[in-house]
C-alpha cells in the first residue's frame, strides 16, 4: 500500500532546517537545569510527563483505596486513617465530606492528569518526533511550556487538598449549581476555585501540547514519510491532538462562565434557587447549559484517552505478532470516524436531564454508530494476531489485555448509548463498570504496553521481565474481578457516589461483594507500586540494551542510537521508503522503513 | 497506629522484597540460559496462561451470574407496565452483545495461544482483505440498526405525553430529601414562585397564596386545595402516574429503580416522567419475599455531602386506600394559614366534612 510508489533514494538531499540543527547539535552547553528541568528535548519532556503522571496515578489510586475501604468496610475503624487525614477521618472513620472529596479528586486526577497528560503527553511527545523522523517538536519551547503549565496545574490541584474547607467534592464533572454555590457544599468554596484554576492551566497545557503535535506530524515528517506510511501510533496521536484542540476550548468557556457565576453575580447556570433558607437573586440561567459545554469536551475526552492506547496497541500487536497490522487503511479510517463521531455524541451523557426526546434520538443513533468503527478495530486486531508468530513480551500481554478489556467495556456501551436502557442504568454502578473497563483500565493497559515496549528507547535499559509478567497477570485478573461484578450492582439500581448503602433496602445486599471488590482493589494497587518500583529501579539497574533494535521493529525510533541525544540521530535523518508494517514479507522477518523497495519485492 | 497495622505493613514489605528478589534472580538465570531460550520459555508459560485465563474467565462469568443474578432487579420483574419493555430490551441487547463477547474473547485468547512463537512457524503476510473488512463493517451496522430501532420505539413511548386521567404528582428535591405536592380537588397545581418559599411558614414549594406587591404576584386560588407531603409519595396501582419533577437548590435525580426509570430534578427547569405501577407495595413484599420491601426513590445525581442519604419512599396502594389516605390530608394552605382552616373554626363538624369531601374527590377521580 505504501511501497508501490516509486522512489528515488538520494542521501545527499537534506532539508535545510536539518543542517541547521546539525550545526548546533553537540555544541549545546547543557547544564543540569537545561538538561533535566527546563529541557526542550521532547524525550525528556515525555519522561517529565510520564513521571508526573505516575505520581498522580499513585495518589489517585491511593484515593480510591481509601474510599474503597469506606465502601467495603463501612463500619470498621482505621486509626491510621485518622493519623493520615485528621479531621477527615475522625475516630478512624472516613467522613462523608472526605469521601466525596476523594471520589472527586480520583476522577479528576485520573481522567485529566494521568490518562490525558500522563498518556498522550508522554507518548505523543516521545514517539511523534522519533517515529516521523524529526529532530524535535515543531516548537520545543512551547513543548516545554506545555509541561510546565501541567506542572503548575498539578501544584494548584495538590494545594487544594490542604485548604480548610477541603478540595472540590461535587464529582469530577462539576455540575452547577452544586459547583457554583459555596452554600451547597464545603468543597464548593475555595476548593472549587483552586480546581477551576488548575483545570484552566491544564487546558492551556493541553492546547500548547496539542498544537505542537499537529504541527509536527503535518510539517516535520522526514523524506519519504507520507501520511499513509506513518505508523498507526502517530495517526492515533494526531487525531487525539485534533480532538483536544477542538474541544478543550469549549470546556474552558464553560469554566469561565462558572467562574462568573461564582464570583461576579451572573446567572448563566443559576435559576430559581432557594438554599439555606434563602432565595438567591439569580433567574433565567440553565444548569443544563454547563452540561452541554462540559460534555462537548467530556465525550471527546474519552477518545483523547483511548485513541493513544489504540494506536500503541496496534503497533505492539503487529510487532510482536511478526505480522503487518491488518487493514491499515481501515484502521486509519476508523480512527477518523471515531474522531468525527466523538464530537456528535456528547448529549448521550444527558438523556435523563429532560433533554428533548427527539433530539435524544439522534444522539442514540450517532452513539451506537461509534460501535461500527470500534468493531472494525477489534476484528482487525484479531486478524492481526491470527496466524502470527507471537512473542509474549510484557508489552504484548498488555496490548492483548487492552483488546480484551476494550471488547468487554465497549459492549456495555451499547447498553448505555441506547437511551431506552440508559434511563434505568444511568448513574448506577453499571456505568462505573463500563467506563472503568473501557476507558480507565483499557487505556491504562495501553499505557503500560507503551511503557514496557518503549522503555528500552527511553532509558537504554529493560524493565525486569518477571516483575512485568507478575504486574500484568495480577492487574488483568484484578481488573476483571473488581469491575465485572459491579455490573450486577448496577442492575440492582445501586447508584454511584454513595458514601454508604446501609439505609437502603434496595442496595444493602451487596455488603459482602463490596468487601471483596475493595480487597481486590487494594491488591491491584499494591502491584502497581511494584511496577513503579520496577520502573525506577530499572532506570539505573535494569539490564542494558545491547542492540539497536531489540524488538525487531520497522519504525524509525529503532534506527537511532541506543541512547539518543537531543536531535535523535547522530548523522542525517533517515529517509523512509515503505510503510511501517512489512513483517514476514517475502520470507523476511522484518523490513525496516528505511530499506528501499527491492526490484523483485512482491506487492500487496 | 496499632501493632496490627505495623504487622501488615511489615508483611507487605516482606512480600515485596521476596517478589523482587525472585524477579532479580530469574533475570540472572535468563541471562545465563541465553535470551533466546528464556524468551521461548516465557512464551510457552504465558501462552498457556492466556488460554487458561480464557477458560477460567468464562467459567467465572457463568458463576458470577449464577451468584449475583438474584441480587438484581430482574427476578422480581418490572414494577411498572412500561418497565417490562426495558427488561425485554435489556435481554435482547445482552443476547446480542453476549454473543459478540464470547466469540471475540474466544478468538483473541485462542489465537494468542495457538499462534505463539514456535520453531519453524512463519507469520502469514496478510495486510488487508477488502471483502473481509466489508463484512465486519456491515454486520455490526445491521445489528446496531435493529437495536436502535427497538430502543427508539420504546424511548418515544416512555417520553411521550402521559395518558389522560393520569394521577399527577409534583416531586421536588432539596438537599437532602424529597417533597411532593398533589393538585387537590380541582386537579390544578397552583402557581409557585421560588422567592415566596418559606419552610418556617409551611410553604416549602413557594405556593402563591397571597398577593405580593413587591414581587408583583397575584394569589392563585387553585393553590388552596393543593396537598403537600414529604418523603413518602402515594400512588395508585394500575393507574398511570405523571411526575412533575423539580429542584429547589442543586440538581437531583428521581431514581425509580423498581419502575425502571429515572429523571433529573433541575432547578428552574421542570421535567416529567410517567409510568403505570403494576404491584402495590404489599404485593411486592410477597413477590420479593422481603417483609421490609419498600419502593425507594434514590437520588441519582451527586448533590452534596448528604447525597447518599437522600431517600424517598413510594407507597403503591389501591384506589380505595389512596382515597382514604387522601381524605386524611389537609391542604397545605391550612397549614400555612391555620386561621383559615374550616376545621379549626368549626371543630365539631370536621371529620364528617372531610370524609364527604374526600368521597366526592374519589368519585371525581374514578370518572
Amino acid at each position: 500500500m505504501s511501497n508501490e510508489t516509486s522512489h528515488v533514494h538520494s542521501s545527499t538531499v537534506s532539508v535545510p532546517h536539518e543542517t541547521h540543527h546539525e550545526v548546533h547539535h553537540g555544541h549545546h552547553h547543557e547544564t543540569f537545569l537545561t538538561k533535566y528541568v527546563f529541557s526542550q528535548d521532547h524525550k525528556t519532556i515525555a519522561k517529565q510527563f510520564l513521571i508526573t503522571g505516575m505520581f498522580w496515578a499513585l495518589l489517585g489510586g491511593l484515593f480510591s483505596v481509601i474510599f474503597r475501604l469506606q465502601l467495603g468496610f463501612p463500619d470498621a475503624k482505621f486509626p491510621w486513617m485518622e493519623a493520615l487525614l485528621g479531621e477527615w477521618a475522625k475516630g478512624g472513620q472516613l467522613q462523608a465530606e472526605a469521601y466525596y472529596a476523594l471520589v472527586t479528586m480520583h476522577g479528576t486526577v485520573l481522567v485529566f492528569f494521568v490518562l490525558t497528560a500522563g498518556l498522550s503527553g508522554t507518548f505523543s511527545n516521545f514517539l511523534i518526533p522519533l517515529q516521523v523522523g524529526a529532530r524535535d517538536m515543531a516548537s520545543p519551547f512551547m513543548n516545554m511550556l506545555s509541561y510546565w503549565f501541567f506542572f503548575i496545574a498539578s501544584v494548584v490541584m495538590l494545594s487544594s487538598l490542604f485548604v480548610q474547607t477541603g478540595p472540590f467534592s461535587g464529582g469530577w464533572t462539576a455540575y452547577p449549581p452544586l459547583s457554583a454555590l459555596g452554600e451547597a457544599s464545603p468543597g464548593s468554596k475555595v476548593g472549587m476555585d483552586l480546581w477551576l484554576v488548575s483545570m484552566a492551566l491544564f487546558v492551556v497545557s493541553s492546547l500548547l501540547g496539542g498544537l505542537n503535535y499537529i504541527a509536527t506530524v503535518l510539517n516535520m515528517r522526514t523524506k519519504g514519510m507520507s501520511m499513509t506510511r506513518m505508523p498507526l501510533t502517530i495517526w492515533a496521536f494526531f487525531f487525539t491532538a485534533v480532538l483536544g484542540v477542538l474541544s478543550f476550548p469549549v470546556l474552558f468557556s464553560g469554566f469561565i462562565l462558572l467562574i462568573f457565576d461564582r464570583h461576579f453575580g451572573t446567572s448563566f447556570y443559576l435559576s430559581d434557587i432557594y438554599i439555606n433558607g434563602q432565595a438567591l437573586p439569580n433567574e433565567g440561567g440553565s444548569a443544563i447549559l454547563y452540561q452541554h459545554l462540559f460534555w462537548f469536551l467530556g465525550h471527546p475526552e474519552v477518545y483523547i484517552i483511548l485513541l493513544p492506547a489504540m494506536g500503541m496497541a496496534s503497533e505492539i500487536l503487529s510487532v510482536n505478532s511478526r505480522k503487518p497490522i491488518f487493514g491499515y487503511m481501515a484502521m486509519i479510517g476508523s480512527l477518523f470516524a471515531i474522531t468525527i463521531l466523538a464530537f456528535l455524541v456528547w448529549a448521550h451523557h444527558m438523556f435523563v436531564t429532560g433533554l428533548n426526546p427527539f433530539l435524544g434520538a439522534f444522539f442514540v443513533l450517532l452513539t451506537l454508530l461509534i460501535a461500527v468503527p470500534s468493531a472494525i478495530k477489534v476484528f482487525n486486531w484479531l486478524t492481526t494476531i491470527w496466524r502470527g508468530n507471537i512473542r509474549f513480551t510484557p508489552a504484548m500481554l498488555f496490548a492483548l489485555g487492552f483488546v480484551s478489556l476494550f471488547i468487554s467495556g465497549g459492549l456495555t456501551g451499547i447498553f448505555l448509548g441506547n437511551s431506552a436502557l440508559d434511563i434505568q442504568l444511568h448513574d448506577t454502578y453499571f456505568v462505573i463498570a463500563h467506563f472503568h473497563i473501557v476507558m480507565g483500565v483499557a487505556s491504562m493497559f495501553g499505557m503500560f504496553a507503551g511503557i514496557y515496549h518503549w522503555y528500552p528507547k527511553m532509558y537504554g535499559r529493560y524493565l525486569n521481565n518477571t516483575l512485568g509478567y507478575i504486574h500484568f497477570w495480577i492487574t488483568m485478573v484484578g481488573a476483571y474481578l473488581i469491575f465485572w461484578p459491579m455490573h450486577y450492582e448496577g442492575l440492582a439500581g445501586m447508584p454511584r457516589r454513595y458514601y454508604k448503602y446501609d439505609i437502603w433496602e434496595s442496595f444493602k445486599q451487596f455488603g459482602e461483594l463490596n468487601k471483596f471488590i475493595s480487597i481486590v482493589a487494594i491488591i491491584v494497587f499494591l502491584v502497581q507500586i511494584l511496577f513503579i518500583f520496577n520502573f525506577f529501579y530499572s532506570i539505573w539497574k535494569g539490564r542494558k540494551v545491547t542492540t539497536q533494535n531489540p524488538w525487531g521493529a520497522n519504525t524509525l525510533e529503532w534506527t537511532t542510537p541506543i541512547n539518543p541525544g537531543h536531535g535523535n540521530w547522530d548523522g542525517e535523518i533517515p529517509e523512509v521508503h515503505r510503510w511501517a508494517y512489512d513483517y514476514g514479507k517475502d520470507g523476511q522477518d522484518h523490513i525496516a522503513q528505511t530499506v528501499p523497495v527491492g526490484a523483485n519485492e512482491s506487492k500487496h | 497506629m496499632t501493632t496490627t497495622t505495623y504487622l501488615i505493613i511489615a508483611a507487605a514489605v516482606l512480600v515485596f522484597i521476596v517478589i523482587f528478589q525472585i524477579a532479580k534472580a530469574s533475570e540472572y538465570v535468563s541471562v545465563l540460559k541465553g535470551e533466546e531460550t528464556s524468551r521461548k520459555q516465557n512464551n510457552r508459560i504465558n501462552g498457556f496462561m492466556l488460554l487458561g485465563f480464557m477458560i477460567v474467565g468464562f467459567i467465572a462469568v457463568y458463576y458470577c451470574n449464577k451468584l449475583l443474578y438474584k441480587t438484581t432487579l430482574f427476578p422480581q420483574g418490572s414494577a411498572s407496565v412500561e418497565g417490562e419493555k426495558f427488561d425485554e430490551m435489556f435481554m435482547i441487547t445482552t443476547a446480542v452483545t453476549g454473543l459478540v463477547f464470547v466469540i471475540t474473547q474466544f478468538l483473541l485468547f485462542f489465537f494468542a495461544w495457538k499462534y505463539q512463537e514456535k520453531e519453524g512457524r512463519k507469520a502469514f503476510y496478510f495486510p488487508h482483505n477488502n471483502k473481509l473488512e466489508l463484512v465486519w463493517t456491515v454486520v455490526p451496522a445491521i445489528f446496531l440498526t435493529v437495536l436502535v430501532v427497538f430502543g427508539l420505539r420504546f424511548w418515544f413511548r416512555i417520553t411521550s405525553d402521559a395518558p389522560k386521567g393520569a394521577l399527577e404528582v409534583e416531586i421536588v428535591g432539596k438537599q437532602f430529601g424529597w417533597m411532593m405536592r398533589y393538585p387537590g380537588k380541582d386537579k390544578i397545581f397552583g402557581k409557585t414562585y421560588f422567592r415566596v418559599i418559606s419552610d418556617a411558614n409551611s410553604n416549602p414549594f413557594g405556593q402563591i397564596f397571597e398577593d405580593n406587591e413587591e414581587l408583583k404576584l397575584k394569589a392563585d386560588p387553585t393553590n388552596f386545595d393543593d396537598v403537600v407531603t414529604t418523603q413518602t409519595m402515594y400512588i395508585v396501582k394500575g393507574r398511570p402516574v405523571k411526575l412533575i419533577i423539580g429542584s429547589r437548590d442543586v440538581i437531583h435525580d428521581v431514581g425509580l429503580n423498581h419502575f425502571r426509570l429515572k429523571m433529573d430534578a433541575v432547578p428552574g427547569i421542570p421535567t416529567t416522567l410517567w409510568f403505570t405501577p403494576k404491584y402495590t407495595t404489599k404485593e411486592m413484599k410477597e413477590r420479593t419475599g422481603n417483609p421490609n420491601f419498600v419502593y425507594e426513590i434514590a437520588c441519582d445525581q451527586m448533590c452534596g455531602n448528604g447525597h447518599y442519604s437522600m431517600k424517598g419512599i413510594i407507597e403503591v396502594v389501591t384506589q380505595e386506600e389512596f382515597d382514604i389516605w387522601m381524605a386524611k390530608q389537609k391542604p397545605n394552605y391550612y397549614l400555612a394559614f391555620p386561621d383559615k382552616d374550616p376545621s379549626a373554626i368549626k371543630p365539631a363538624a370536621d371529620s364528617t366534612a372531610a370524609v364527604t369531601a374526600a368521597d366526592k374527590n374519589a368519585v371525581a377521580i374514578n370518572k
